[in-house]
C-alpha cells in the first residue's frame, strides 16, 4: 500500500469522526431543546423573577452545549441540565443565607388541613375543590418563602416530579438529606399558607 | 380507632403518596384509611393540594426564550 493511500484512509477516519460527532451534536441540541420548558418550570421557582429565571435557563444552555460531551447518552438528560442549573444558581451567591437547621421546628403534617376545619368546618374537606380556597398566589408566596435549601428540594420533586434519588443527584446532597428537607420544607409551605390564606 | 393510630398515619401519609413507603407500612396507612374518616378527608385534601401546587406553581416558558436558546446551538465549538 502506497503512504498516500495510508494517509487518505486516516483523512477518511477522521472526516467520518467528525461527522459522527456534529450529528450526534445536533441529536443532543435537539432534546435537549425539547426539555426547556420543564427545565424553565423549575428554574422559575427557584429564582426570584422571571429575568432571572430565563437569564438562568440561557446561561444553563449556554454551558450544556459547550459541555454537551460530558453527557452520557441514555442517561437522564433533565436531570442532568437541573444539574447544570442548579450548581449555576449556587455560584450566583445564594450560599451565604442561613442553614435550615436554624429553622424553627415546623408544624404537623396536618397542620393546614385542621385549620381549615377548623375554620371552615370539617366537611369543608369532603368538597372537591376545597385547595382553592388557597389563592394561586398565595402558593407561589409561600413557596418563594422557603429558605433555598428546602425550596430546591420542594420544586424537584413536587413540581418537577423527580425522584428523590434524581434530586439527590441533581443536588449532590445525600437521600436521606433530600428526604427531610422535603419532609420539613413541605411543612413549612403548609404552615405558611395556613398563615397567609386563612387568617 | 384511637389517637395513636391516627399519628402513625398522619406520620406515615407523606411517604404513602410519595409511594415511598414499606410494603407492611402500606398495609398500615391503608388499613388506618380504610376505617378512619378523620385521615381519609385529610389524605384525599393532601393529594389534592399536591396537585393543586404542582399546577398553580407551574408558569411556561415565555414565548421568545426559545429562539434565544437555539441562537446558543453550536455557537462554542468544543475541540471538534
Amino acid at each position: 500500500m502506497s503512504e498516500s493511500g495510508a494517509a487518505d484512509r486516516e483523512d477518511e477516519d477522521a472526516g467520518r469522526r467528525i461527522a459522527n460527532d456534529a450529528r450526534e451534536r445536533v441529536r443532543f441540541e435537539e432534546e435537549a431543546l425539547e426539555l426547556a420548558d420543564q427545565v424553565y418550570r423549575v428554574a422559575r421557582r427557584m429564582v426570584g423573577t422571571r429575568e432571572e429565571a430565563e437569564e438562568l435557563v440561557q446561561d444553563t444552555y449556554a454551558r450544556a452545549f459547550r459541555s454537551w460531551k460530558s453527557f452520557t447518552p441514555g442517561t437522564n438528560m433533565r436531570a442532568w441540565l437541573l444539574r447544570i442549573l442548579t450548581n449555576l444558581n449556587t455560584d450566583r451567591g445564594r450560599k451565604i443565607q442561613r442553614t435550615p437547621d436554624q429553622q424553627p421546628l415546623e408544624e404537623s403534617d396536618y397542620y393546614l388541613a385542621n385549620r381549615l376545619a377548623a375554620v371552615e368546618g370539617e366537611q369543608a374537606l369532603e368538597q372537591e375543590q376545597v385547595v382553592e380556597r388557597l389563592s394561586q398566589g398565595g402558593v407561589v408566596n409561600a413557596l418563594a418563602d422557603l429558605p433555598h435549601d428546602f425550596r430546591d428540594v420542594v420544586v424537584l420533586v413536587d413540581l418537577g416530579e423527580f425522584s428523590y434519588a434524581d434530586a439527590a443527584q441533581i443536588l449532590d446532597i445525600p437521600i436521606g438529606t433530600v428526604m427531610s428537607r422535603l419532609h420539613r420544607g413541605r411543612r413549612i409551605l403548609k404552615q405558611t399558607l395556613a398563615e397567609e390564606s386563612l387568617t | 380507632m384511637s389517637d395513636a393510630d391516627c399519628e402513625k398515619c398522619e406520620e406515615l401519609l407523606q411517604g404513602y403518596l410519595d409511594r415511598d413507603l414499606k410494603p407492611e407500612e402500606v398495609q398500615t396507612a391503608e388499613g388506618h384509611l380504610n376505617g378512619c374518616e378523620y385521615c381519609r378527608r385529610r389524605y384525599r385534601f393532601e393529594a389534592q393540594l399536591r396537585r393543586y401546587i404542582r399546577t398553580t406553581a407551574s408558569e411556561r416558558m415565555p414565548a421568545g426564550l426559545m429562539a434565544k436558546l437555539t441562537e446558543l446551538r453550536g455557537g462554542t465549538v468544543d475541540g471538534i
